[in-house]
């Protein structure tokens, strides 16, 4: 067969190359460009090379912030995936009940960051909030904005009710979509409650649970309002997350270099573990069925 | 294995029925026995499938019991009934083995290892899945995977019926015909009870000892597949099975005879005698079989029912005539040899193959 040649048609892909371009290319480049050079202004900027990477690489109050990260992050999934899972097995199937529970579980995903933020922020204070006061009235003595580990709580606590939700949702619409079949079957087959979540149900929600578990990597690795509007990374660095040292080191401080340096592989690593888990989520099941 | 006893099962899917329309499935009294093979047959909404959710108890009747070796098993879950039930769609687990599938109804119910690898080994030979035991399920074609679905059916000789729902429905066409003849050999063998649904009269005729008819939630009748051939009990059944179906058309009865649209045709004095005592509309019944159509010199003079012939058409094997008098329209079965001349002949009706219905139910 004859290809037709017509190279006009690079015309019509234009406006994606601008937009992309515009939206990602540029600024990503600007950050390298950043990340490679000292600029002073305009005029009087020197090469680096790889000057800032090494200095943000071996910076040991970014390492303590990447262990927090990675410690927050897998917190999150390890409360927020299963939970959801759980809560989402326990949504009624039919009637007003099903409505009903969609509304109150889609309020949290509706409220803005800084909003949730500032939420909590009330809600635990142990003077006015009720929270907190109601945890100092049993007599545990709670206070986010002096004990670091009643800081991290409140941030991890404020994290799983704002997103449990989506994993609940998505789980959800990965259970409907069970045939009434299956369940009969399995009730005839004799298996146990365990075995039709784990043969029945799991299986079907493998796929919205990759998303899901994609999704909340992402967000809770790159996590900065909450935080901020809570304790603002206090008391100390004790919730400085990667995103909240990034903004003190490009903003708090003007270090432009190290800040792009630094920009640049934080997007490496979320790149990097998306693609990781992805390839091989989806590897898994295609080895399966071969 | 066992006999199934249905004694005044009803069931509605209303909480306070009223009226006969309120019922998917009208009072029934049935035996059916140990290890038959029956068939449920019927057009879609008639009820069939109801039924056999009723007796694997997925479904609580509103009315009556069910009984299990006269056991009444009525409020029993599935599992506790001890049946096996293939679905129209195949029901597998994705992320096991063939193999585990087949296994899963064992093991579930703690049956030892031993034991659960024979069986399955028997069945999956039994299935053609010898070759597939070790592959995931997940991988396989809709015909397979429903394959599946039939052994794991089949893989529990404990149990005390195995149902299945309209089995072979996303089957194709040839592998249907080899899995029902499997099925077929395998109820010879090991003698289950077997309740078949399906809305195929072929699949029902082949597969079954006792065909069950069902029209409008009614068992109208349940017979062998000779029975419903040659007697009818409803004209639905005449309608329903054989191909074409009966002949019906209304008639009345008058001067030792029945007369349809000013023509007579002979009646038995048996049939003369017992339709006297009926009130109701009367129709007259006749399989395309029973009747012969005489054309050209033949037809001179013969003693019949004069027709004007609207088409044949050859099957092969046999010729459909498609014939009409007054407002009713007949199809005749000829054989292959029979020549039909001109566009109009003689019917004649074999007196005792001639059935009348008052109010579509079979005089007799």
């Amino acid at each position: 067969m004859n290809k037709i040649t017509n190279n006009k048609a690079w015309f019509l892909v234009l406006p994606v190359f601008f937009i992309v371009a515009i939206s990602a290319i540029i600024p990503l480049m600007t950050v390298v460009n950043y990340s490679v050079q000292d600029i002073f202004d305009p005029q009087t900027r020197f090469f680096v090379g790889t000057e800032w990477f090494e200095q943000v690489l071996g910076d040991s109050r970014l390492h303590d912030a990447l262990i927090r990260q990675i410690i927050y992050t897998l917190s999150v999934l390890f409360i927020e995936i299963p939970l959801g899972i759980a809560v989402a097995l326990t949504l009624p199937r039919k009637g007003w009940g099903v409505s009903a529970s969609m509304v109150l579980l889609a309020l949290p995903l509706l409220i803005p960051w800084n909003v949730v933020g500032t939420i909590w922020q009330i809600f635990g204070r142990a003077d006015i909030g009720l929270g907190g006061y109601v945890i100092n009235m049993m007599g545990i003595d709670y206070n986010y904005s002096q004990n670091p580990m009643d800081a991290w709580v409140t941030v991890l606590v404020m994290d799983v009710w704002h997103w449990t939700s989506l994993i609940v949702l998505l789980c959800y619409a990965g259970l409907r979509s069970i045939p009434d079949a299956y369940y009969q079957a399995a009730k005839i087959d004799g298996a146990s409650r365990w075995a039709v979540f784990r043969f029945i149900q799991l299986p079907k929600m493998q796929s919205v649970l990759v998303i899901g578990v994609l999704l909340r990597f992402m967000d809770s690795f790159m996590i900065y309002t909450e935080p901020f509007v809570l304790t603002g990374g206090g008391p100390g660095n004790a919730t400085t997350f990667l995103s909240q040292f990034l903004t003190r080191m490009a903003v708090g401080q003007f270090d432009l270099g190290p800040a792009a340096a630094f920009s640049l592989v934080y997007f490496l690593i979320i790149l990097l573990v998306c693609w990781v888990f992805y390839t091989v989520v989806m590897n898994a099941g295609k080895r399966e069925e071969q | 294995m066992a006999r199934i006893d249905l004694k005044g099962l009803a069931h509605s899917y209303f909480p306070d029925p009223k009226t006969d329309e309120d019922y998917a499935l009208r009072r029934m009294e049935h035996v059916w026995e140990d290890g038959g093979a029956y068939a449920l047959l019927g057009p879609s909404g008639c009820g069939k499938t109801t039924l056999l959710n009723i007796i694997s108890g997925l479904l609580t009747p509103s009315h009556g019991q069910v009984l299990f070796d006269g056991k009444d098993v009525t409020n029993l879950a599935p599992e506790e009934r001890n049946i096996a039930q293939v679905f129209q769609f195949p029901v597998i687990y994705d992320t096991m083995t063939v193999y585990e599938n087949l296994a899963f109804p064992l093991r579930n119910r703690g049956v030892d290892a031993k034991r659960v690898d024979a069986r399955v080994r028997e069945i999956a030979g039994m299935l053609d899945l010898t070759g597939k035991l070790k592959q995931k399920a997940r991988g396989l074609g809709a015909d397979e995977k429903q394959t599946i679905s039939l052994g794991r059916g089949l893989v529990r000789d404990d149990v005390s019926a195995i149902l299945f729902d309209e089995p072979l429905t996303v089957i194709d066409p040839h592998l249907k015909w080899v899995l029902r003849r499997k099925l077929k050999e395998i109820h010879n063998k090991l003698r289950p009870t077997m309740v078949y649904v399906t809305h195929d009269q072929v699949e029902a005729l082949t597969f079954a000892d006792k065909v069950v008819v069902m029209y409008g939630g009614k068992v109208v009748q349940l017979g062998t597949p000779q029975e419903l051939f040659e007697n009818p009990a409803h004209t639905f059944v005449g309608y329903f099975i054989g191909s074409p179906g009966m002949n019906i058309m209304d008639c009345k009865i008058d001067d030792g005879a029945a007369w349809v649209d000013g023509q007579r045709i002979g009646l038995s004095d048996r049939l003369l005698e017992a339709v006297s005592k009926q009130t109701g509309k009367i129709e007259l019944g006749i399989r395309p079989e029973f009747l012969t159509l005489e054309t050209g010199d033949a037809a001179k003079g013969s003693d019949g029912v004069d027709v004007n012939i609207i088409k044949v058409e050859d099957l092969g094997q046999y010729k459909i005539a498609t014939t009409r008098f007054g407002a009713s329209e007949i199809k005749v079965k000829l054989g292959e040899d029979e020549q039909v001349v001109g566009q109009s002949g003689v019917l004649r009706f074999a007196p005792e193959w001639t059935k009348l219905y008052a109010d579509s139910q079979l005089v007799a």
